[in-house]
């Protein structure tokens, strides 16, 4: 029997990670009590990318999206959406730009402004299920390669469409396929990235969660264009789902004779595996990323010679990244004109963003390139809560940089974003308010690099070790105006003479907030003071003479800080506060204050 | 898999049951299924008209549920909503007026005019 309606459960780590699996056992549960189970289809699919949200769900043919669903809501949609056709109005999402309820969810802002190629699928078929993937024009793409072009033409199109590696780098895609096609050997391989490292990237997770079978079927074209049969998938062990899905998927192909021997009758083999990484950020880099499949300890090598020429055991081969790979099919199926069509003439096609930080609407987006920044923060991502002003966006994870309030008019493209000092990475976005404290944030990013640093070239290994220690140094309130120049001088010198990307580009967090953000480095070293009251040994709180005195704020110090009696102005001592900033976070008439114009005066004056 | 039209037959079979995922327009069978719709026996008609709808091979059809239309009486009330949004109601559905319905209204495009709420209320 056809099925009336279908429940779209997000699958997606973080609605997981909310409890979507337990809220699907309980429609499976509820749904057979009621006898309906034959009737109603439940998917779990890959992520919406709303997650902000989740957990999500949308039920068909209405299109109605719930939102933060609980487990104990699942009997109250069954019993009047599904029974009774009344949709769940307490439940359906908002739009958190206009907080207006929004029945149908491609009403959503959120939705309405992106461009969905890399995430065709996320979210709207089960990624468990390879027929869904078929009958969305799944492997029709690889059918029509291997039958009707030839491996030339099949790079002369890549070349065409000006696909460029959205792992970061922004290499062309075909131009890569060429070299690897052009070496000749007869074992060559295939491999997709999808060690994604930057904090606050989950573009290439989502991919693999929600559409497995994108990267498989490009990774086969990918195969038969440079003339490899095997591939691999070098994935993170700590993608738990994203690892057993793409296994699934594997499985499935191979069921179908998708992947393996003589596929669509033309001669061509081609098998696939996933290795797993341990989680090193420096495998990220491609040479590190074969050092690690090898089984050896993954550090990069020099370049030349490219993985291209001599790339894993030797032989050539061709890395991309999971993003770019889930581009491919859709190149062939609808032409390398079309991709062109979309984006910027020297950025063509789209680019999947991971939107966090001080966001409404944290989630992964796609726009096409050429978007601008305030378009992709205010009208995809909700802008900023709680009415905090703008200060700053960080994109390309610890490898970018920051972009200011100024340039947030410029289209993003691949160029344009390292004309800023920053770059695309694979699609971080964090967005910083007031309350951010640049100089933490640099020094939080250049704590993970030092940590991912491999050892193995000095500037890499010890420069960043030695800034980091300068950075300490200034939010410890001990920094010197000599320190900002030493940071300065380091921090060019580490880009020049690192080995591989990572040492590259570890200096450039630091490099581009003391560009834009110079004065907040100078008043920490020579005022002593964090003006968004963040660095400990740089602020102060007190209590603003608006105190209701609640006591709620000395019920809540974990030191025992703050004195006062019932009804009375608190006070707090300083020499006992730890500047945690419980009390202010407890404060209900906002009266404590860690404004350095406030304390300053209580304390001087 | 060995060609391309293999690919498709597999395509074409696995797009029906994702249809209702991505329909644009078609035409809409809204069945009344609140407490009085259900107890009328809404539910056994609903199921039919899954099964013809399937059995036929229609496109771009969307089968659902509503709450009550206020006619509690003419239970079971299915309405069948066109591209060009022209309604017809039919009341006291049981499930052997379906294939009829199915029949001369969806496929053939003749109204059931001894079936529709005004001819029965009469």
């Amino acid at each position: 029997m056809l099925e009336r309606m279908q429940i779209l459960i997000c699958g997606g780590t973080g609605c997981l990670s909310s409890h979507s699996k337990e809220i699907r056992n309980e429609f499976d549960k509820i749904l057979t009590e009621m006898n309906l189970k034959e009737e109603v289809g439940l998917v779990m699919t890959g992520c919406f990318g709303l997650c902000e949200k989740g957990p999500v769900i949308i039920v068909y043919p209405d299109e109605i999206f719930y939102s933060h669903v609980h487990k104990d809501d699942v009997k109250d949609i069954c019993e009047e959406h599904i029974l009774k056709g009344r949709p769940l109005d307490r439940l359906i999402v908002r739009d958190p730009v206009d907080k207006q309820k929004v029945k149908n969810f491609s009403e959503l802002k959120f939705y309405s402004k992106q461009r969905r190629i890399a995430l065709r699928n996320c979210g709207n078929i089960n990624p468990l299920d390879i027929n869904e993937y078929i009958a969305k024009d799944g492997y029709l793409a690889l059918g029509q390669v291997l039958t009707t072009m030839t491996p030339l033409q099949t790079i002369e199109e890549m070349k065409k469409s000006g696909l460029r590696g959205r792992g970061g780098g922004g290499f062309p895609t075909g131009l890569k396929w060429e070299f690897a096609s052009k070496s000749i050997d007869p074992q060559k391989y295939v491999i997709c990235n999808a060690d994604e490292g930057d904090p606050g990237a989950f573009m290439d997770r989502a991919v693999l969660e929600g559409d497995p079978h994108s990267v498989i079927e490009a990774m086969a074209i990918c195969g038969y264009a440079i003339g490899a049969n095997q591939g691999y998938v070098y994935v993170r062990a700590e993608y738990p789902v994203a690892v057993e899905r793409l296994n699934y998927a594997i499985d499935q192909a191979k069921s179908l004779n998708l992947i393996g021997k003589n596929i669509f009758n033309s001669g061509f083999d081609f098998d696939l595996e996933i290795r797993l990484g341990a989680g090193a950020f420096v495998c990220g880099e491609e040479t590190a990323l074969m050092a690690s499949i090898e089984g050896n300890r993954g550090m990069p090598r020099l370049k030349p010679p490219f993985p291209a020429v001599k790339g894993l055991w030797g032989h050539p081969t061709n890395v991309n990244n999971v993003e770019t790979f889930a581009n491919v099919p859709v190149i062939y199926l609808k032409g390398a004109d079309w991709f062109k069509s979309i984006g910027t003439t020297k950025s063509s096609g789209t680019k999947v963003f991971a939107l966090g930080g001080k966001i409404a609407n944290t989630g992964l987006l796609e726009v096409p390139m050429g978007t601008t920044l305030r378009e992709v923060i205010y009208d995809i991502g909700g802008g900023i809560p709680n009415k905090r002003k703008f200060k700053a966006v960080q994109t390309g994870g610890p490898s970018g940089g920051c972009i200011t309030e100024e340039s947030l008019d410029t289209p993003i493209d691949f160029d344009n974003l390292i004309a800023l000092g920053s770059m695309m990475g694979s699609g971080g976005m964090i967005v910083m308010d007031e309350d951010n404290c640049m100089v933490d944030v640099a020094r939080f990013y250049l704590d993970f690099t030092v940590d991912e640093s491999c050892g193995k070239c000095t500037p890499c290994r010890e420069g960043t070790r030695r800034m980091l220690d300068i950075l300490n140094k200034i939010c410890a309130g001990d920094g010197t105006l000599e320190d900002l120049d030493t940071l300065e001088s380091l921090g060019n010198m580490i880009k020049d003479t690192s080995l591989c990307g990572l040492g590259q580009t570890a200096p450039n967090p630091v490099l581009s907030t003391l560009k834009h953000f110079r004065e907040e480095y100078v008043q920490h070293v020579v005022d002593k003071v964090c003006k968004a009251g963040v660095c400990p040994a740089l602020t102060n709180y007190v209590i603003l003479d608006k105190c209701i005195g609640c006591t709620k704020c000395s019920k809540n110090c974990p030191v025992n800080a703050i004195s006062g009696s019932v009804k009375q102005k608190h006070t707090i001592d300083l020499s006992i506060c730890i500047r945690c900033g419980a009390c202010k976070k407890a404060c209900p008439v906002n009266a404590i204050s860690s404004k350095p114009e406030d304390w300053s005066h209580e304390i001087h004056g | 898999m060995k060609s391309l039209e293999d690919l498709k037959i597999l395509r074409d079979q696995a797009k029906k049951t994702m249809e209702m995922r991505y329909l644009s327009g078609g035409i809409r069978i809204q069945i009344g299924m609140a407490t009085c719709g259900i107890a009328a026996g809404a539910r056994p008609v609903l199921n039919r008209f899954l099964e013809e709808v399937a059995t036929h091979k229609l496109n771009n059809i969307v089968i659902t549920q509503v709450g009550c239309m206020g006619e509690c009486a003419f239970e079971p009330i299915v309405e069948i909503v066109e591209n060009d949004g022209t309604k017809t109601v039919y009341a006291k559905v049981s499930e052997r007026m379906v294939s009829e319905i199915v029949e001369e209204h969806l496929i053939a495009g003749h109204r059931l005019e001894r079936y529709t709420l005004g001819s029965i209320k009469r």
